[in-house]
Formats: structure tokens, C-alpha cells, sequence
């Protein structure tokens, strides 16, 4: 039986990484090989790191390699431990870094998610800095961006990062891999303080309550874990008021176009007509269910005017948010969703208008000779919200 | 003879050397507190009945030059970075020094580069003695592990330029390359085949070298104008295929970064200039050409787009950026001291608003003025920065030196000194409780702009007050240092002999630090 495995990369281009490789062995205890860019500084902390997380693991001799790039103690710990336990299968425990307090703000169900980046679960370089960029939510991916190879090694640095990144108040989403393989990430990161939880390729409400039965059964603790399933199918269309509806942890619906455009037999085009469809169903759906409707990524990284012309054709659709797939898209997007100067002069008389009325104990808001419903008051505080966070008002 | 001898404490508590290869050296006395009185160099005086009667100086070789020229033992020999890391020229001197078997040379170039590699061997079989100037890659790796015979000597542009006119470096040979010349030696590096820019660093080397020789591989008819190299200076021309790799002027940092935490850094930078009241209609500031400080470039430029602001003058390393800028009405003027790509030695040759600069004209403190004092913003770079501001450019933490300083010194007299760095690269924190190599004193240093926040120096309330209600991430330094070291853990002290390999003189000559050798 194979007792060597390797976890993580290494290469000239690789930063803040580091590939790990173990050896099992019947005897002469523990031999470390360290490469590092960084062996001056942190050589020392490195070795040391690895001999308490292999006597952690019960390992008394083992050849270990670390060719490390620059990496960040979870990541190699991380690393460590998924060379370890590809070695040795029957081993279960594990090697948690200290929870950082950083890590342990809260979320609510209708918080603000107007961008939302995705982060390759598989490359620690992209998420260290990942919260500066004032993202309303980060999503550590575990699916797409993740080579079938590493989708283990993955799971253990995504939670490792859940427990040591400084995300800045950036909601915490994971996007976990299709059920079965989606319930071990469940398994391995859920009780990490995460927010939200992405579920790919959703085509049934029971898909939906299945994972939400498994995460109740693992979570400890009150705080929900919020769901946003993503539909990517003609199928998943057609069912999207259902799964919009299947439990009160679904907070949103989202939309990936790649996968429905193949699913229907078309290419995805520039302008997306093609998805008018599915894009109104998903709007219509999530805010009968009323939870907020989320716009795919717009995957032209170079062509900042484009994405603000998309945003904003989606804002006019009804969709509340938008996924980023790099750190400069957010500031773009958030940037769309402001109100126009129209929008925001009527919202203001509206709340102005419902503040009065509530005062003088009326039970109906009006604005001069109209009659205000409170979806309308509701949707003027939002614009008001969005308004404010923008720096349009103080 | 030792290499460093009778150290002393200086004014910045950095125990530094007060005699460097055999010479006397003053050290460190506190910025603008050293005031020389002595006259300047004094070059050898010529007569024009010694020179050809048709003004014809080319020559056969540069190694008949040389020759000619009195190449011997210990001799102080100087080069130009016209093209940077694509230079030939320097290489083969000491190629031709060491066939003519002549030992013990200084080699003060005006940058070295990587591609000088060739020469370590050179230094290792003694035809070299020591560098004075810039010490690069390789070069500088060289030097730390205590190899070179005499003690590196650091100096800045314009602490270089400086040093030549006021005769504490005395050339006795300048080979200054340009990409064109006339058989007198009027010389520019704005024509002939390979353009390469300003030639602005080594004019002073053609005033004060005892001998200069220009060569080229553009031999134009009479007269190369304009003359930035006069051929009344030049005793030999030289025409060669090729004087170097032209494609190596422009290396990977002369592109805007992709990189979003950098593009964070510049858009902070430039958003603090903005919000400081510096960004403003007739301002001059400082446009540098590496990742950082172009994207800070672009977003300055948004912001004078969106508000139509234009500048007086920009200061380069100009790139096509500038160029764009100024044809777009962005700026009046580009003052230009070391050109980057064609685009930008096109404008520099046809554009009359596209003025060649010197260092004499920017950086050299013993100037009557200084361009670089009217520069309301520079934004530069540093390997290391420390809780009191201190700045360092040339060693990495670790103690190796890597980089030279350019004009890094001679930039912190700008109104205002910014430096723009991420707040660690590879786990390595750049924000230390002490800069392995003091290169700039904190005093100098006005802003620090790095990911994580923007740090003022308490020293400018002015710009504290300007920008307290901007919205803008303003941390005290040690608040953003602590978050770092607490990413990345604190590092090992780097380990570092009591042997010096090299001084850091300060932009007024007076020795401001000692670079230790490296242990491995």
C-alpha cells in the first residue's frame, strides 16, 4: 500500500504555497527536507511547526519535504495534513489552527450582497488579501476552481483560512462540490463560522433540503448557516420557485450561465439574451419567495466599462447583487447599484412620507395624492441603504 | 590597507567608517546639517593644438582608446546605463583591461545591472578592485559575501553626480556610450539606430574626466545635434556594431501592475494626493516608471480627467503613459531624465514640451537649485521600511544588496515623500522595527501607502489635518505592523557579520550607513 503522498504546489510562479510530501517509514523517526524561499526567516519556525504537527498525528517516522514558497503557517499546516492523511487514510483527527477573533463576526439574513468574490479554494495567495478589496461576501470555491485531484487538499485550506484570514466583515460563503462529495465538505468545514453556503447545479427543492438537514445535524451553535442555491440548468430553472422556497435558511438565488447555456444547446453571447429567460425566472422566483435574486460573474476581467454596463442591465431586471471573479470588479459593481439621482429623490420622499406617518400614528403612507404600499416604503429604504453606503448621502 | 576602518557613531546612531579604501570620509552629520566649503573638481586642462586639426578623434578600437587613452593600474574608469540591462560596453573594459593585464581598477558606473555579471570575474582576479556607484543582482551578491577586494561604495544619482563635480570621485577615463556620434565627439542618444534617451548621467563624467571616450554605433556626419555630450570633451570616438541590447531598456516594471493589492496601494496614493489638496491645477510631481507608481500615474490621470486638472510638469522615467498624458493635455511639460520604449523617445526628440533633463538640473544637492524641491509629490518604492520611517532600497531583509539607489535619496526632497509598498511580500513583513539599511532617514519620509492602510509621518500635521476626514484607511504605522507580523509571524534576525562589504553615502557625501557581510 502506497504510504507516500503529496499535497499543495510548488514552482517558480507558485507564491504563498507550498508542496508537501510524506513518507511514511517503519523507523528512524522524523527527517525533514525544507526548501525555502523564506529559510532565513522563518526556516527554523517551519521545522518546528511540522515536528508538533506530525507528533499531533501520533507520526514517530516519517521523510517529509517541504518546498515552500512563501507560504503562511495554516496553509502549510494545512498541507501537512492532507499529505498525511493521503498517506494514511485511517487517520481522522484534526490539526486546527487557533480560531482568530477576527473570524468570528456574525451575518444577517438579509445583509447586503451587491458583489460577492470568488476565491480558487485550491490558491492561498488569492485569499489572504481578499478582504481589503471591500467585497459585500467572499466565496472560497471548492468546486469548479478546484482540479478533481485537489479537491481534499482544498477542504482542509479553506478551513484553515476560515480560521485565520482577516475577511474584513466581508460575509463568509463557501461554495461547496455537488452532493456526495459537496456533504464531506459540509463535514470537514461547516462548524468554521461560515455564513452562507453555495450549493452548485441545484435543480430540486430536496436537493436543497438534504444539504440543510445535513448542515443542522453538524453545526454546533445557534447561528444559521444561510443557503444560496445556484441555478444551472433549464431544469433548475423551471424549478426555481421551489428551491427558492424549500427551507428558511435559503437567503438568495443565484444564477451560473455557463453551464445553462450548455444545457440549453446555446453559446453564451456578450449581450446574454439568450438567458433572458432563465434571468427573469430566478428574479421572479427569489422575490416571491422573498430572497434576494444574485446575477452570475461577468468573466471579462479587462473590460471594467462592459461589467458596469451589465450590472446595471441587471439592476434594471431586479437582481440585487452581482459574483466578481476579480478583486477590481467590486468596486465597479457596487458602483452600478447606486441609485440614479431620480431614484434616490423619490426614496427619500417616500421614507420621509412613511417617518410622518408613523409619527402622526397613520396606517396608511401617503406621498401627495398617492397612496404608498409598504413593498414601495420597503424598497425606498433600500435605496436609501445602498445610497448611503456608496457616499451619496451621509 | 584596510577596507574600513576608525568607525563611528553617526547622526543616525549607524556606526559607519570614517576611512573607505585608504580615503577619509565624513560621516553622517544629520539631514541638511553638512556644508562643504572646498572649490569643486578641477579637470585637466587641455589644448586644442594636442587634438587632430580636422577634429577627427575616431580611432580604430576601444582598446586602442584605452591604450591611448593611458589605461594603467588603479584607475578610476566610468560608464553610462544608456541602455540599462542591455549594456556591452562596460563588460568589454574590463575585458580589454584584463588582456593589457592592468590590475586594481575602480569601475564607477551610473547603474549597474545583472548584465554586468561578467564582471564579478574580473573583481576576482583583481583587474577590478572595487565598484563606486551601483551595485546590482548578482554584482551586489557579489559584494555582500565579502568578495570584493576594496569597499563597495553606494551612492544616489545625484549623490553621484555630486561626487564627480566636486572631486571627491575623480575620473581618470569616462567610456560613454551613445547611439549616435560625429567623429569630433558630439554625442546624444536621441538619434542613430537604437535610440536609447537622455544621456543625462554621464555629462558630468564628459566635463570632468581627465579622458572621455564616446562611443557608438551610429557615426553621423557633422555636426551630432543636439551635442548632450560635447565633442570640446571628448578625446576618442569609437564606432562599434552594436553598443548593446536595445530591447533591455524596458524591463517587466515598466508596465502598469495587474497585481490588485498593488493597484490598491497606487489607487490609495493617489486618492490621498487628491484628498491632501496636492492634486491640483499647475502642480509638478514626480511619475516614476515602475508597476506601482504607473497604476498611481493612471489614477492620478482619472482623477484629472474627471475633474479637468492639469499639471505644470510631470518628471520621468518617462513611458507612453506620460506621453498619452501630455498629448491628452494632462500635463504642460515632461521633464525627462531616463526614457522608457520608443513612444517616449520620439516625443522626447519632436516634442519641444518634452525637455531632456540632467542630474545636475533635479538631484544634485550641491545645485544652486533643485527641481525635485518644486516636486509637490513623489511616489517611490523601498525593499524595507520601519516604524520611524526609516527607508531602505538596496538591501533585501536578509542583508544582501540588491538593488542600487538610483534616485531614491535625492527624491526625498520633494514636498511630498510617499512611499508606496505592499505590506509584505512573501511572508517577509516590509514594515520593521529598524531598516536593515538606512538609506533615507524617516525625517524625509512624509507618507507610507501599503494594502493595509496609509501611514503620515507625525511630522506633517499638515497633511494629518488635510486628510482627517477623507475616508481613507489613515493608521499609525504600528497598528498596521502589528497586523502584519501577525500574519506572517515574526522573522528571524537576519544573520550578519561585523565585517563591512559597503557604505551608503547620503546625498551631501557624509557616509550614512554600513553594509555588513552576509553569513550564510
Amino acid at each position: 500500500m502506497a504510504k507516500i503522498a503529496s499535497a499543495g504546489h510548488y514552482g517558480p510562479k507558485i507564491r504563498s504555497d507550498c508542496m508537501v510530501t510524506i513518507e511514511l517509514t517503519n523507523s528512524d523517526g522524523i527527517q525533514i527536507e525544507l526548501i525555502s524561499k523564506v529559510e532565513n526567516f522563518f526556516g527554523d519556525h517551519i521545522i518546528s511547526l511540522t515536528k508538533s504537527e506530525l507528533t499531533f498525528f501520533g507520526i514517530e517516522n516519517a521523510i517529509v519535504k517541504i518546498e515552500d514558497q512563501g507560504a503562511l503557517d495554516f496553509v502549510i499546516a494545512a498541507r501537512i495534513e492532507a499529505a498525511l492523511k493521503k498517506a494514511d487514510k485511517t487517520i481522522s483527527k484534526s490539526y486546527l489552527p487557533e480560531m482568530k477573533e477576527h473570524c468570528k463576526y456574525k451575518t444577517t439574513k438579509d445583509a447586503l450582497r451587491r458583489s460577492r468574490l470568488y476565491l480558487p479554494g485550491g490558491s492561498p495567495k488569492l485569499m489572504l488579501n481578499a478582504g481589503l478589496h471591500g467585497a459585500d461576501a467572499i466565496i472560497l470555491d471548492l468546486e469548479d476552481s478546484v482540479h478533481p485531484d485537489e479537491k481534499y487538499s482544498a477542504r482542509l485550506l479553506v478551513r484553515n483560512a476560515l480560521r485565520t484570514i482577516d475577511f474584513k466583515g466581508s460575509e463568509r460563503m463557501v461554495r461547496i462540490n455537488q452532493i456526495t462529495l459537496g456533504f464531506e465538505d459540509i463535514k470537514e468545514i461547516i462548524n468554521e463560522n461560515i455564513h452562507v453556503v453555495l450549493i452548485p447545479k441545484c435543480e430540486s427543492k430536496q436537493q436543497v433540503i438534504d444539504i440543510n438537514t445535513y448542515i443542522k445535524k453538524l453545526k454546533k451553535g445557534k447561528s444559521p448557516v444561510f443557503l444560496m442555491p445556484i441555478i444551472e440548468s433549464a431544469k433548475g430553472v423551471m424549478n426555481a420557485y421551489e428551491i427558492a422556497t424549500a427551507c428558511d435558511n435559503v437567503v438568495a438565488l443565484t444564477l451560473g450561465l455557463e453551464d445553462y447555456t450548455a444545457d440549453i444547446g446555446v453559446r453564451r453571447s456578450k449581450s446574454e439574451k439568450e438567458c433572458f429567460f432563465a434571468k427573469s425566472m430566478v428574479v421572479n422566483a427569489a422575490k416571491a419567495a422573498g430572497v434576494q435574486a444574485i446575477d452570475t460573474v461577468f468573466s471579462d476581467v479587462g473590460d471594467m466599462d462592459g461589467l458596469y454596463e451589465n450590472v446595471k442591465q441587471a439592476k434594471a431586471m431586479g437582481f440585487d447583487g452581482k459574483g466578481c471573479i476579480h478583486p477590481r470588479q467590486i468596486k465597479v459593481v457596487h458602483e452600478a447599484f447606486l441609485p440614479t439621482d431620480e431614484e434616490l429623490v423619490r426614496a427619500k420622499q417616500i421614507v420621509d412620507a412613511y417617518k410622518i406617518a408613523k409619527k402622526e400614528g397613520k396606517g396608511v403612507v401617503s406621498l401627495g395624492s398617492k397612496m404608498i404600499d409598504p413593498p414601495v416604503v420597503k424598497q425606498a429604504q433600500h435605496i436609501l441603504k445602498m445610497a448611503k453606503l456608496g457616499g451619496m448621502i451621509k | 590597507m584596510k577596507k574600513a576602518d576608525n568607525f563611528v557613531k553617526n547622526a543616525a546612531g549607524r556606526l559607519v567608517p570614517t576611512i573607505v579604501n585608504g580615503k577619509k570620509v565624513i560621516p553622517f552629520q544629520g539631514v541638511n546639517k553638512y556644508r562643504p566649503t572646498h572649490k569643486g573638481a578641477a579637470p585637466r586642462v587641455p589644448t586644442c593644438i594636442n587634438y587632430p586639426k580636422d577634429c577627427n578623434k575616431v580611432v580604430d578600437s576601444l582598446k586602442e582608446a584605452l591604450i591611448k587613452a593611458g589605461l594603467k593600474d588603479g584607475m578610476t574608469i566610468s560608464t553610462h546605463h544608456h541602455y540599462r540591462n542591455g549594456d556591452y560596453v562596460a563588460n568589454w573594459i574590463f575585458d580589454i583591461a584584463a588582456e593589457l593585464g592592468v590590475k586594481d581598477l575602480i569601475w564607477a558606473p551610473s547603474a549597474a545591472f545583472p548584465c554586468h555579471a561578467p564582471i564579478i570575474k574580473h573583481l576576482e582576479s583583481g583587474v577590478v578592485h572595487h565598484i563606486e556607484g551601483s551595485l546590482n543582482g548578482p554584482l551586489g551578491d557579489f559584494c555582500s559575501h565579502g568578495k570584493m577586494k576594496g569597499l563597495g561604495y553606494l551612492r544616489s544619482h545625484g549623490g553621484r553626480y555630486r561626487a564627480v563635480a566636486d572631486g571627491e570621485l575623480h575620473i581618470d577615463i569616462a567610456v560613454l556610450a551613445a547611439s549616435a556620434a560625429d567623429m569630433m565627439g558630439n554625442a546624444n542618444g536621441v538619434l542613430g539606430k537604437h535610440p536609447f534617451g537622455p544621456v543625462s548621467f554621464s555629462r558630468v563624467d564628459s566635463k570632468n574626466a581627465d579622458r572621455t571616450i564616446v562611443v557608438t554605433d551610429t557615426l553621423i556626419d557633422f555636426p551630432c545635434y543636439p551635442w548632450e555630450i560635447m565633442g570640446n570633451d571628448v578625446d576618442f570616438v569609437v564606432v562599434v556594431d552594436k553598443i548593446g541590447d536595445p530591447q533591455k531598456i524596458v524591463s517587466g516594471t515598466t508596465r502598469i501592475t495587474k497585481s490588485p493589492d498593488r493597484l490598491l496601494i497606487a489607487e490609495y496614493a493617489a486618492k490621498f494626493i487628491e484628498a491632501a489638496g496636492i492634486l491640483r491645477d499647475g502642480m509638478n510631481f514626480q511619475a516614476g516608471a515602475g508597476g506601482i507608481s504607473l497604476a498611481f500615474t493612471d489614477f492620478v490621470n482619472k482623477i484629472m480627467i474627471e475633474k479637468g486638472i492639469k499639471a505644470r510638469s510631470m518628471i520621468g522615467g518617462s513611458t507612453k503613459y506620460l506621453v498619452d498624458m501630455m498629448n491628452n493635455g494632462r500635463t504642460d511639460y515632461i521633464f525627462d531624465g531616463q526614457t522608457f520604449g520608443l513612444e517616449a523617445i520620439s516625443s522626447l526628440r519632436d516634442n519641444p514640451k518634452h525637455i531632456p533633463i540632467d542630474v545636475f538640473d533635479s538631484y544634485d544637492f550641491h545645485a544652486k537649485s533643485n527641481l525635485v524641491q518644486m516636486m509637490d509629490v513623489i511616489v517611490l518604492g523601498s525593499t524595507e521600511i520601519d516604524v520611524n520611517f526609516n527607508a531602505n532600497c538596496v538591501t533585501h531583509s536578509d542583508g544582501r544588496m540588491l538593488h542600487g539607489i538610483g534616485g531614491f535619496q535625492n527624491c526625498m526632497m520633494a514636498k511630498c515623500t510617499m512611499i508606496a509598498v505592499p505590506s509584505f511580500r512573501d511572508r517577509i513583513p516590509v514594515i520593521k522595527d529598524e531598516v536593515t539599511t538606512l538609506v533615507a532617514p524617516g525625517e524625509m519620509v512624509d507618507v507610507i501607502v501599503t494594502e493595509r492602510g496609509i501611514a503620515i509621518n507625525h511630522r506633517r500635521k499638515d497633511l494629518i489635518a488635510a486628510t482627517k476626514n477623507s475616508g481613507l484607511p489613515i493608521r499609525d504605522i504600528i497598528d498596521i505592523k502589528k497586523e502584519v507580523d501577525d500574519i506572517c509571524g515574526i522573522p528571524a534576525k537576519p544573520k550578519l557579520s561585523d565585517e563591512a562589504v559597503a557604505v551608503v553615502e547620503w546625498v551631501d557625501g557624509t557616509i550614512l550607513d554600513t553594509i555588513r557581510k552576509v553569513e550564510e
